[in-house]
């Protein structure tokens, strides 16, 4: 590779070819300040739109300062960093950002997460010089997963950057010109009126606090101090393995046992596994697959768990509603299990019972909602709330989280195997499912429980796996763009998989809108993947059909898999959505 | 001005205001894009406006500068960069003027309508009544013949009557 000489403030460095300024900078260990840039080289994820101009930086020769951040070096390049005409043009970037910007940091909800209030900390603004008009636009809190605040808008444009480049929706757009300009839908339609998956990806880059998810600890409060209802949560995968970010310990720790304990001090009266719905959802899955395999089914089958990635497919491939298995996710089965078996159990009325999920998800508050996932006008899940939401709710019970003893979760719905747990990452589903297909078609018990064909990063991944005489052909989405090229494959009539597994966000759940911010950096997401993987290996148990709580609930209730009464609590269907 | 074409104007010119007609016009064509383009043009535009209306300090001058300064340095493009143009040639220029809007509270030009007091001088009135027939608001009066009296409380300050005396009787501050 061609290697470039440049200059920055005196020190001379070598570049390769092609690299930016602020790249180039932090080889010197100068930290340039940055609003809009975003750049998540593995997921393909990168916003250069260049658009806060809080990153310039002067360029001998050139008139005008430039955007170290989209500016890519050349040779011979004199570049100063430090000079007061730099440092003067970032900061007015900064104080001009905040002249058009609510003043209610204390009260925000990225309070502390901001990546405009860290800059005005950073910059040293103890002052806004410039006063004058604000936007002044109404809160869109339409939906059951987001709220949409234009007012605090600073148009990075990382937003649109995920919606449209690489979730493909093309919800989020600049809407006006000029002074009036916000990032919303077209014809500025509410958020519940677009085909917005709720993905929530938007939020998880939002630098401000112009997109949140909907905060529902309240109602989880009011439900808790009831003395009627019998409260029980249930917890994602995903979230084992990111919360203890919210409390200051290192991206990747696990904190299952510390996050079961904080549980039950909030009060829950039972603490269940998402991943006993996990596993369920495996023997579902998986009969459904070889069911499919075996009696000339519709092939691929895709899986199901994902609600943003249901409900892209219900918007944006309406015709092929037939493909995807008809498993409700892992947390609406767990919650029709809770309502109908639990409550039979303990022998309660079902509406006394409220099911919480914590979800690293927006979406699944959406899903929660979804009225073919009721049953008796009585929902699966009664409240979703964040893996963020559980973080402050346990930071407002003064929780030492860090110093929490370890705990098991509830008998008889929170046993799980290491199978559920890789859910919360890309791959992990269909590897789960393998794992139990293998051994169903075979009748052999399967020694190597871990495909490492179908792990990574990548934006689409094929793996084959040889189960006896057949060849699965598996393969593996994340992100909704990447999705897109998949179907568009099936409705063309290339595609050659037997199976696909899609997850809407980048890297999986363990990426999702709910999880602790990641604020640009990729290595916390890898690491919770590496938390994700680690947790599996602590696992006694590694395929779902050996559950031995899966098996007396079978047993017990359900019957066999895709039975009668399986159908009617663990499945459900599809309806064509308009795509706006 | 900014583009670098070149437009000629009289005294009744007010330099502070035309710095202002430029930076509506930057304004109605920004994007919206950039932050300096979108927020900081929309600043100087407000600095402008307070100044114009007679409520701009010393202040005001150092903070168009530097917005100016600012502006031309960081804009993403061509517009955005030669907006501050106009303001910064104007001070450079016609500092004077703006000293007069913020200091003694007059518009030299008279085009600044909140800074403008039209009064009538007494010495050259000959009481026509050309100005009473066409002022908006009926704030001149007096008879024929005689000396007409502005009313300052009434008056709008459109200026038609300055336009409609024929003897000079009509002064603009």
């Amino acid at each position: 590779m061609k290697m470039l000489n440049i200059k920055i403030n005196n020190l001379d460095l070598q570049v390769p070819e092609g690299t930016t300024i602020l790249d180039a900078t932090k080889q010197v260990n100068i930290k340039i300040p940055t609003l809009c840039h975003l750049n998540l080289h593995e997921f393909g994820i990168v916003n250069q739109t260049a658009s806060c101009r809080v990153c310039m930086v002067e360029v001998e020769g050139r008139p005008a300062l430039v955007p170290s951040c989209s500016e890519i070096c050349t040779d011979g390049m004199v570049i100063r960093t430090d000079n007061i005409r730099s440092i003067t043009a970032r900061r007015m970037a900064v104080e001009l950002l905040l002249s058009n910007h609510p003043y209610d940091c204390l009260v925000c909800a990225k309070n502390l997460e901001c990546d405009l209030q860290a800059l005005a900390q950073e910059l040293g603004i103890r002052e806004i010089r410039f006063k004058g008009e604000k936007m002044n636009y109404p809160k869109d809190t339409s939906s059951f997963s987001l709220v949409k605040d234009p007012n605090k808008c600073v148009m990075c444009r990382r937003c649109e950057t995920m919606c449209n480049d690489i979730q493909t929706c093309g919800i989020l757009s600049a809407v006006n010109r000029g002074f009036d300009v916000f990032v919303g839908p077209a014809f500025n339609l509410d958020m519940v009126d677009t085909s917005c998956t709720y993905c929530g990806q938007c939020v998880a880059v939002c630098p401000t606090a112009a997109l949140t998810e909907v905060n529902n600890t309240d109602k989880v409060w009011d439900m808790l101090n009831d003395p009627k209802k019998h409260v029980v949560v249930q917890v994602a995968p995903a979230v084992r393995v990111a919360i203890g970010e919210l409390f200051d310990m290192p991206a990747g720790t696990i904190s299952t046992g510390k996050m079961v304990s904080s549980l039950r001090g909030l009060g829950f009266d039972a603490i269940f596994d998402t991943d006993f719905g996990a596993d369920l959802t495996i023997m579902e899955e998986a009969s459904e697959l070889i069911h499919r395999i075996q009696n000339g089914g519709r092939l691929p089958m895709l899986t199901s768990c994902c609600p943003a990635w249901v409900k892209f497919f219900e918007h944006q491939f309406p015709d092929l509603l037939d493909i995807p298995s008809t498993c409700k996710s892992p947390q609406i089965m767990l919650g029709a299990i809770i309502k109908t078996y639990y409550a039979e159990k303990m022998n309660m009325n079902p509406d006394d019972i409220v099911v919480v999920s914590v979800m690293p998800c927006l979406a699944k508050k959406a899903e929660a909602a979804r009225p073919e996932l009721t049953k008796d006008e009585n929902s699966n899940v009664d409240i979703v709330i964040t893996t963020r939401e559980l973080g402050l709710m346990l930071k407002e019970a003064a929780v030492d989280y860090a110093g929490l003893p370890e705990s098991d979760f509830d008998s008889i719905l929170g046993e799980s195997t290491g199978a559920s747990v890789i859910f919360g990452t890309t791959g992990g589903v269909i590897e789960a499912a393998v794992r139990t297909a293998y051994e169903w078609i075979t009748n052999e018990t399967l020694e190597k429980v871990e495909f490492e064909q179908l792990r990574g990063f990548e934006g689409i991944r094929e793996g084959h796996v040889q189960i006896g005489d057949l060849n699965l052909r598996i393969g593996i989405a994340h992100g909704l763009g990447n999705a897109r090229t998949l179907l568009e494959e099936i409705q063309a009539g290339t595609s050659h998989y037997d199976a696909i597994e899609i997850m809407a966000c980048p890297g999986g759940c363990i990426g999702g809108g709910g999880q602790p911010y990641h604020h640009g950096d990729m290595e916390i997401i890898k690491k919770r993947q590496a938390a994700i993987y680690q947790e599996d290996r602590n696992k006694v148990l590694r395929k779902s059909h050996e559950n031995p709580y899966i098996k007396k609930l079978y047993d017990d209730f359900l019957g066999k898999p895709n039975s009668h009464k399986a159908h009617e609590l663990l499945h459900t269907h599809y309806v064509p959505k308009e795509k706006i | 001005m900014g583009s670098g074409g070149m437009i000629v104007m009289d005294e009744d010119d007010c330099m502070v205001n035309i710095a202002k007609f430029y930076l509506d016009f930057t304004q109605d064509e920004s994007c919206g894009k950039c932050t300096p383009c979108r927020i900081g043009t929309k600043r100087m535009y407000e600095i402008l406006d307070k100044i114009t209306i007679g409520e701009g300090t010393m202040e005001d001058i150092t903070k168009l500068r530097n917005l100016g300064k600012m502006i031309k340095d960081s804009a993403l493009c061509g517009l955005g960069q030669t907006a501050p143009n106009p303001v910064l040639s104007t001070l450079e220029y016609f500092y004077d003027e703006y000293l007069a809007h913020i200091q003694d509270k007059r518009c030299p030009a008279g085009a600044c309508k909140a800074l403008a007091k039209y009064k009538i001088d007494a010495d050259k009135c000959i009481g026509c009544t050309a100005c009473a027939r066409v002022c908006p608001v009926n704030c001149i009066e007096g008879k024929p013949k005689q000396k007409h009296v502005i009313d300052a409380e009434k008056c709008i300050a459109c200026g038609a009557c300055y336009t409609a005396c024929k003897f000079d009787a009509v002064i603009r501050p």
